[in-house]
């Protein structure tokens, strides 16, 4: 196999895996993971304290 | 009380805010000599006899002193305070060595004082952005290392499964440049203050510039949107737009970047197969920025009505909208047809400029309002009228500042390479320059007008931290593990 090939396969490779990534990231079984993980930000200060207790 | 993390033996413990407020304040002040340097050298444009014949005044030497202190003491100092406030605050857990990050504070701020002293001295390396000697080199590099170590090691400490996405980019932004300051660096030192880089040729053009881009793209990029991340979600109240699309905004941005470089080598020696793969990546780069921008401003939507009171907001949101901008411009200009227009004309400052103040800056600013009260346990800025007068302030200047530059840099290349019927050149290079003379001096007036706006910000936090007492933040639980 030259390098050209082998090269060619690797972007073909790393173009699925993107595409992989799409799929994994809009997948319904994150979506509930996701929307905690949004919150993070808002949740975090600390300076907050006594109003979630 | 059952939010605040009681340690096994029921000591609570408090996050390490020590280090943050010494890099925030550090950022207002570093801000401030490094635009007041940009702003001096911009006179000497337009009147060059401002460098009173002396070496270390003169226009050569203070380039980089102006370039390395807002980037790497202004915006390095912006980062290092974000990133440790954000990764405690979204691990839910101290910082993982007091000690190192004194040390990362300390040996940044040796770092930054030695290049104020060296670089007008004219001791450099000549690689534009990585002017310091390998002395100072080697120090950054030690320093970094620590802060990867403080970085990571608090994130291994987290209390949360996961990692919040701005740590992604502050991580992203960590790792990145160690490798490129330790790869453009490697030097052959022939005296304490003289190297000579490894590289040759069109092989150092092509480092340099490997390192060059993803400076911006890391440092000025991935870094601040770590920013963008956390402070853009935390001022609207509202959860980021879609935590999907910022996965995806990260791997196809961080993946895209390190190819961008050779867009600043077209028409040289380098290889022409190197210069399109330049190009083409430069292009592909405007859908991660994109994305990311459209992220950022979506966050907004159903708070659009707080931008009228908050001018912490419209500092976000003006940064995200230079954001944008910018990344359009920057492909557009990495297309090699337009690139032999602007290339070495001042359009590519107010290229740069559009980017560093409207982008960079204009985030680092509104989190630092956002920031600064919580370190000192106000509720908010001394006053927000002052806040709103330098966001005005300051957006008038960069537009006046951008603006004068796109219409100079487009009028030198257009008189550049017009040719007159027999072959020869229509006008002088002098000529050129002459013409440039008025822009140059909207170009001043707007960085005044910048650096005024950082004035009014140095006050507005003295006002607010002069009689603060620092308070201790205990570690917040976690609402979900």
């Amino acid at each position: 196999m030259s390098i050209g090939t082998i090269r060619g396969l690797l972007t073909l490779a790393i173009f699925a895996a993107f595409i992989a990534l799409w799929v994994w990231a809009w997948s319904k079984n994150r979506k509930n993971d996701f929307e905690l993980m949004a919150r993070l930000p808002l949740e975090s200060d600390g300076e907050a304290r006594g109003d979630r207790s | 009380m059952s939010n605040i993390s009681q340690a096994t033996e029921g000591v609570v413990t408090h996050y390490n805010d020590k280090v943050v407020r010494q890099f925030a304040i550090m950022t207002v002040v570093w801000g401030i000599v490094g635009m007041a340097v940009g702003v001096f050298i911009a006179a000497q444009l337009m009147f060059p006899a401002l460098n009173f014949d002396i070496p270390w005044l003169t226009y050569s030497r203070l380039r980089p002193l102006h370039t390395n202190a807002v980037i790497f003491a202004f915006g390095g100092c912006a980062l290092f305070a974000t990133s440790y406030y954000v990764v405690q605050r979204t691990c839910h857990t101290r910082l993982f060595s007091d000690r190192l990050a004194a040390f990362t504070f300390w040996g940044w701020q040796l770092v930054i004082v030695l290049a104020a002293i060296t670089l007008p001295l004219g001791i450099t390396q000549s690689k534009e952005y990585a002017e310091l000697e390998w002395p100072i080199d080697l120090l950054i590099a030690v320093v970094w290392v620590a802060y990867a170590v403080v970085f990571f090691g608090t994130i291994v400490k987290r209390k949360i499964k996961h990692i919040y996405v701005a740590n992604w980019f502050f991580a992203a932004f960590i790792i990145t440049i160690a490798v490129l300051h330790i790869v453009n660096n490697i030097a052959l030192p022939v005296s304490l203050t003289k190297s000579y880089v490894v590289y040759s040729g069109v092989v150092d053009a092509m480092v340099q510039w490997w390192y060059g881009h993803n400076a911006v793209g890391f440092f000025l990029t991935a870094g601040f949107l770590g920013m963008m991340y956390y402070f853009v979600p935390k001022q609207a109240g509202r959860p980021i737009y879609s935590y999907r699309l910022s996965i995806v905004h990260f791997w196809a941005l961080i993946s895209i970047y390190m190819w961008a470089g050779p867009h600043h080598l077209h028409y040289t020696t380098l290889p022409d197969w190197a210069q399109s793969l330049g190009m083409v990546f430069s292009l592909i780069l405007l859908a991660p920025s994109w994305g990311g921008m459209i992220n950022g401003l979506m966050t907004l939507s159903g708070a659009w009505h707080k931008l009228r009171t908050d001018p912490i907001l419209k500092f976000l949101v003006v940064a995200l909208s230079f954001y944008g901008m910018s990344t359009f411009e920057g492909p557009m200009m990495s297309i090699k047809t337009v690139n032999a227009l602007s290339h070495y004309t001042d359009w590519t400052v107010g290229h740069v400029h559009s980017g560093a103040l409207g982008w960079v800056a204009f985030i680092t600013i509104g989190s630092l309002y956002a920031l600064i009260p919580k370190l000192f346990g106000r509720s908010q800025m001394w006053s927000v009228k002052l806040m709103e007068a330098h966001f005005w302030i300051a957006t008038v200047g960069i537009v006046l500042y951008v603006t004068s530059m796109w219409i100079a840099g487009v009028m030198q290349g257009l008189m550049w390479r017009a040719t007159n019927d027999d072959g020869t050149l229509t006008y002088t290079f002098v000529e050129a320059l002459k013409s440039t003379y008025p822009y140059y001096g909207i170009r001043l007036l707007g960085g005044v007008l910048y650096l005024a706006g950082m004035a009014i910000m140095a006050v507005n936090v003295w006002k607010t931290v002069r009689d603060a007492k620092p308070v201790e933040v205990p570690v917040a639980a976690p609402v979900h593990a």
